[in-house]
């Protein structure tokens, strides 16, 4: 579904992601850990296309996501490919970046008037559903600011959800909540992957999350991985002493 | 709450003081004779406040969005439009349009030149101004837009806009008083707005201190007129818009 | 065409008077600024440590300085003096009007510097028994005027664009000069173009100046609309 082949970027002289191989089969679950700055955020941001790569090839869905087809080889993708490409993929962020002067409903309608052309009425309603399935029913008229954050964060899931995306692209989405908060939208997650085909890669620091929600763990250390397994083996018998490491810093840690 | 305490109330209250007081102050010496010319005299001033704050609302934006987003040439047109404003007074730029233009054989009226003078010049504020807040709105707003596959433009109109007005609202609020100060300038091209009426009247009445006083006192009026509207039109748009965390 | 547009050899023989005028300028910009600077500070300071009477009228006086035209002001002091017995030459008038106005605007910028130095620096002074005065002058001004001196170079730029309204009291600064050369040539465009690209020229070298000093400062926030 996804493949990223011998993926490179840099930031100046620092080379952030390093020759990056990582192939994830459709409805995979992939959780991504590792210590700060290792460029976990970076992989999901080249695959949202919100930065460019500098080397290698993205490709999803038997396609490439960077770059077109031009005869025999490869050229960088144009805004009309990128565009079709990324209906494919939906993204939910740190800080949620829902769009403060629309109301939750509105945030989730926006995309579908805007970019599919929904019919405002049909819009309204898919929006509706899916603010429902986050339990979020009651609220949909809120703007984010009169939200908690746990609930802003199911608000943008649903958000992200209303374009019917393949893939689901989740950036530590839970580090900015309380424990509490943190909770409801981990069932939200969980619930998503339960009901839905969809190939989700996921950064994350619940450990405890990974492991029972995740099909695979890759652990992710100066732009490469570092090491990556099944979740339950990964963590049950890290292999890397850097992995071990790791893992136990983060259980110390809480 | 009492509504007389709200301070948008106290502003519409400071103001028609100050107009009151104007009145009293013409009265009480004299020069209630000239209130109807006074009042004319308010007329061109407004009139050139609304013709100068309609060329600068819809210039700014325009100006600013070349700067931001426009190509080389477009960018660089903007940049130097933005430049020359800035970098001269309103007043060079009123005598440049009313005494140079003629010799390129436009011929405006004064009333023409002083609305484009005056607007531009603050439109040239008002674009950095408008580009400042189109850069203050968050990066995540624009990431989260591209992750919906919204196009540039889209982006720009639905998302960032929006946001960005609210921002601006408090350095126009600044600008529009700072146009109601620049359109004294226009009675240096014969035009007769509130100050022309006021050298008028002085000349014919030699009540130098009262003349000039209550002129000041209708000019402090107007400035806090406007600063209650942008109060209000700032509640207003900022409703429901308190920023949460993170967004 | 571009003759009867352009003609370089009366900008020749303009050039030189303008040049003086330039002078003058230049004089009421510096001496008006100095006066805002001096009369900014102490708006400042008598609406931080004045009794409560001089903190309400401060405000009052910079809100009316600050929301009424500089034109208006000028006549004011140009003509109203003379009734108590202080007449003053156009310059002076013209410098005390600059002075006044654009210290009203310098006060808002020494204010922001003041309430940036820490509540703990007074609360300090206090503990060690310094007099206000002295609080002020040797602990908190120190701390306050550095950050604030990129807004107030913005200020001093505004003020020198706006020296040529001096000319409605005739001062011969150099939109005077220009206007007396085009209405005995009957040509304007030169005079004030040249005029035009004298205030352009140097608003453009002081504003990378003050750009310059803001980025040595490490602080890109401190700019002001006008
Ligand atoms: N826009 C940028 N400009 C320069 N360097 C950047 C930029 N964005 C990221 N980096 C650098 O790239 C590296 C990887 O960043 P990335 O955000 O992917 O880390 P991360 O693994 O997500 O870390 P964290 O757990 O702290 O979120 C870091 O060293 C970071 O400093
Ligand atoms: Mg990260």
């Amino acid at each position: 579904m996804v493949h990223f082949d011998h993926v490179t970027k840099r930031y100046g002289s620092l080379t952030v992601l390093d020759g990056l191989d990582l192939r994830i089969a459709p409805n995979e679950k992939v959780a991504i850990i590792g210590p700060s700055g290792s460029g976990k955020t970076t992989v999901l941001r080249a695959l949202m296309t919100l930065d460019r790569i500098d080397d290698g090839v993205i490709w999803v869905d038997g396609e490439p996501l960077t770059h077109m087809r031009r005869g025999d080889g490869l050229v960088r993708a144009d805004g009309k490919h990128l565009r079709r490409m990324r209906s494919k993929i939906g993204m939910v962020f740190q800080h949620f970046n829902l769009f403060p002067h629309m109301t939750a409903l509105k945030n989730c309608m926006e995309a579908l008037v805007r970019v599919l052309g929904l019919p405002v009425e049909e819009a309204r309603q898919r929006a509706g559903e899916l603010l429902a399935m986050v339990g979020l029913a009651d609220k949909q008229d809120e703007y984010p600011a009169r939200l908690s954050g746990g609930q802003q964060q199911r608000v943008a899931i649903a958000r992200a959800l209303a374009l019917r995306p393949k893939i689901m692209l989740f950036d530590e989405v839970t580090s900015a909540l309380d424990p509490e908060l943190c909770a409801e939208v981990l069932g939200v997650i969980r619930e998503l992957g339960r009901a839905h085909q969809l190939t989700m890669l996921m950064v994350t620091h619940q450990m405890g999350f990974a492991r029972e929600f995740a099909d695979r763990v890759c652990f992710f250390d100066s732009g490469r991985i570092a090491e990556q397994g099944p979740a339950r083996e990964f963590f049950d018998a890290p292999r890397g002493e850097r992995t071990q490491r790791f893992l136990r810093a983060v259980m110390d840690a809480g | 709450m009492n509504a007389l305490s709200h301070p948008h109330w106290r502003l519409l209250v400071a103001a028609l003081a100050c107009f009151a007081a104007a009145f009293a102050l013409a009265s009480a010496t004299g020069l209630a004779r000239s209130v109807p010319e006074l009042l004319r005299g308010i007329g061109v001033t407004a009139t050139v406040m609304f013709g100068g704050s309609a060329v600068a609302i819809v210039v700014a934006p325009v100006a600013a969005l070349c700067k931001l987003y426009g190509g080389s040439a477009i960018r660089w047109l903007a940049i130097g439009y933005i430049e020359t404003f800035r970098g001269t007074s309103a007043l060079v730029q009123l005598f440049w349009l009313f005494f140079v233009l003629p010799h390129f054989g436009i011929t405006l009226e004064p009333l023409t030149v002083a609305i484009a003078a005056l607007g531009l010049n603050i439109g040239a504020y008002g674009a950095e101004v408008v580009r400042g807040a189109v850069l203050a709105v968050p990066r995540g707003q624009w990431e989260a837009a591209s992750a919906l596959n919204m196009t540039q433009s889209q982006t720009l109109r639905r998302v960032v806009l929006p946001q960005a007005w609210v921002l601006m609202i408090p350095a126009w609020g600044n600008l529009l008083i700072e146009l109601l100060k620049a359109t004294s300038l226009v009675s240096l091209i014969t035009l007769a707005d509130l100050t022309f009426k006021a050298q008028q009247i002085n000349q014919n009445t030699l009540q130098t201190v009262e003349v000039f006083s209550i002129v000041l006192l209708v000019y402090l009026g107007l400035s806090l007129l406007i600063t209650l509207g942008m109060r209000q039109l700032e509640r207003r748009a900022s409703f429901g818009l308190a920023r949460g965390p993170g967004t | 065409m571009s003759e009867s547009f352009w003609d370089w050899a009366y900008v020749w023989q303009v050039l030189p008077e303008l040049v003086d005028a330039s002078v003058v300028t230049v004089k009421a910009t510096v001496s008006g600024f100095a006066l805002a600077l001096i009369i900014g500070l102490a708006f400042a300071i008598a609406r931080m440590i004045g009794p409560g009477w001089l903190r309400q009228t401060t405000i009052g006086i910079v809100e009316v300085i600050r929301s009424t035209p500089l034109l208006i002001q000028l006549f004011l002091l140009y003509y109203v003096m003379p009734e108590f017995g202080l007449t003053l030459d156009a310059m002076t008038a013209g410098v005390l009007a600059l002075g006044l106005h654009y210290g009203a605007y310098c006060s808002e910028v020494y204010r922001a510097g003041l309430e940036g130095v820490p509540k703990g620096q007074w609360e300090a002074a206090v503990a060690l028994n310094l007099p206000p005065w002295v609080t002020m002058k040797r602990i908190i001004l120190p701390q306050a005027i550095p950050p604030a001196v990129p807004a107030l170079g913005n200020y001093l730029v505004a003020l020198f664009k706006e020296t040529p309204l001096l000319s409605v009291i005739a001062v011969l600064e150099l939109m005077q000069t220009a206007k007396l050369l085009g209405s005995e040539s009957f040509r304007y465009i030169e005079p004030i173009t040249l005029v035009g690209l004298f205030f352009l020229f140097f608003s453009l070298v002081a504003a990378a100046l003050v750009r310059a000093l803001e980025r040595r400062l490490g602080r890109g926030s401190g700019r002001v609309a006008r």
